[in-house]
């Protein structure tokens, strides 16, 4: 199985680091092209708005929404789960609107407040997930079509619209691989 | 149970930065134009390095009203210096939210022995290195990210390739010893031994490690990144040159493109003047910035 992960800006090498520990093989997307073969795409955390604007400037959201119209699945986690998003502070996204979620970005505060805490993540095991927020967004509303995956302070932290997987955590910055097995469970089928 | 501050999430936001541009401002107009431009975090100064060099005096942590104006006009990270060993001066940024704080030899050191026992902080640190040695004390000491010095405000390459360069060939060296010899190799680093342990394993730095000083083009940029650099801070090089704008974009495409030499020549194609360069062999040797902490 070939994951592509967005190589633009942030912590990409995590994402290839965790497929790669349980048997799948991660490649770094710089260009649309580097897409072309892949069996689904991660979009990692780091800067949204410095990753926005790279994806625009090389053409990324047309060729990720045809590779997410191609029923292959996409994962995104913090600023990936941004750039996916349907709306951002009430407004409309120009971007990719792959789910329907408004979010909110920085919304626990600044960097002091970022925390990392246990939570329930039934889909992948009765076992609690260690989850990482770094200076997270929070997901402000869902739409009908959006499945709650799991909730932390009653706000849902991961959600998953058909193929669209999102969490406003880092599974990667852990050694929990649960996460990215699950999602390559949706890209297995 | 939350945990806040963990090494985990001080060292996790240094992860998110990493492929990425911190660039240096003095307002939170040009904090505007470096998001614009894509920056993944702005380092809130009162002067830039050039001008700490060229007009001397003691160079202080910047106004707090300065920095928090900085942290009101942007949304990514904002990061503040403080001297060298000044713990006051960080609790203050701590106070008013500061998302990384520079422990930074660009500033007049506080205390010429000791630096600041970083553990004591909710708020992560980065502080400059010019050998694995010095990188690995301050990471001793709870630095969550490490960036080699180069030589601030000169806006001369050669010294941040020499540090890149120097901590990548001492790695080598480690992960080559038998176990045996790594006491004796952590004496004469003056590193911890488990740190030492780590890094002969593992063949990396524990921390994120950018590459600072002396970049001024996206050829520098990209180089420093086929150096193994995780990022860059560029100082001076965008405030300094003609079109700041223009030249933060195009180190910005640099970064994440630095193996594409297509790109590379595209981007750095009618910038403008870059800043004025200093050669080092003119700055005194007392008065580099680079040996301030150690």
């Amino acid at each position: 199985m070939v994951i592509g992960v967005l190589a633009l800006q942030g912590a990409f090498r995590e994402h290839i680091r965790m497929l790669t520990s349980v048997g799948a093989v991660g490649v770094g997307v710089r260009l649309p092209e580097q897409l072309d073969g892949a069996d689904g795409l991660i979009i990692p955390g780091g800067e949204s708005t410095a990753i926005a604007k790279l994806m625009v400037e090389y053409g990324f959201p047309e060729c990720i929404k045809a590779f997410a119209a191609s029923g292959r699945p996409v994962f995104g986690t913090c600023a990936g789960l941004i750039l996916l998003a349907e709306m951002v502070a009430g407004e409309k996204q120009q971007l990719l609107n792959l789910i329907d979620i408004d979010v909110r970005r920085n919304a626990y505060g600044r960097q002091v407040d970022s925390r990392e805490v246990d939570v329930e993540v039934p889909a992948v095991g009765e076992n609690p997930f260690r989850a990482v927020f770094i200076r997270a967004p929070v997901i402000e509303r869902i739409g009908n079509g959006v499945g709650v995956l799991a909730q932390y302070r009653g706000r849902v932290v991961m959600a998953r619209q058909e193929n669209i997987l999102v969490a406003t955590f880092h599974p990667e910055l852990t050694d929990d691989t649960r996460i990215h097995r699950y999602f390559l469970g949706m890209a297995a089928g | 149970m939350e945990l806040f501050g963990t090494f985990t999430v001080r060292s996790g936001l240094a992860e998110m930065l990493k492929g990425g541009v911190i660039m240096d401002v003095t307002t939170p107009e040009q904090a505007k134009i470096a998001e614009d431009a894509g920056a993944v975090s702005v380092m809130a100064l009162e002067r830039v390095p050039a001008d700490i060099r060229a007009e001397g005096g003691v160079a202080r942590m910047t106004d707090p009203a300065i920095i928090e104006k900085i942290m009101d006009a942007v949304s990514i990270p904002v990061m503040a210096k403080v001297r060298i060993g000044h713990f006051v001066e960080a609790r203050i940024l701590e106070a008013i939210g500061v998302d990384y704080i520079d422990e930074s030899e660009v500033l007049t050191p506080a205390d010429d022995k000791y630096h600041i026992n970083k553990w004591n902080f909710k708020v992560p640190f980065v502080c400059g290195a010019i050998n694995l040695g010095e990188a690995l004390r301050r990471i001793g000491e709870g630095a969550a990210m490490i960036r080699t010095k180069g030589e601030a405000g000169t806006g001369n390459v050669v010294e941040a390739v020499r540090h890149m360069r120097t901590i990548n060939d001492e790695i080598a060296g480690l992960a080559s010893l038998p176990q045996e010899e790594l006491m004796t190799a952590a004496k004469n680093l003056g590193a911890p031994y488990e740190l030492v342990k780590w890094v002969a394993k593992e063949k990396r730095l524990p921390v994120v490690n950018f590459s600072a000083g002396g970049i001024a083009t996206p050829a520098d940029a990209a180089m420093m990144m086929q150096l193994g650099a995780d990022g860059v801070f560029v100082g001076s090089g965008i405030f300094k040159s003609e079109n700041p704008a223009k030249r933060a974009q195009a180190i910005v495409q640099a970064v994440t493109h630095y193996n594409d030499p297509d790109i590379l020549a595209k981007v750095s194609k009618s910038l403008g003047g870059a800043m004025p360069g200093l050669e080092i062999s003119s700055i005194a040797k007392v008065n580099l910035l680079q040996f301030r902490g150690n």
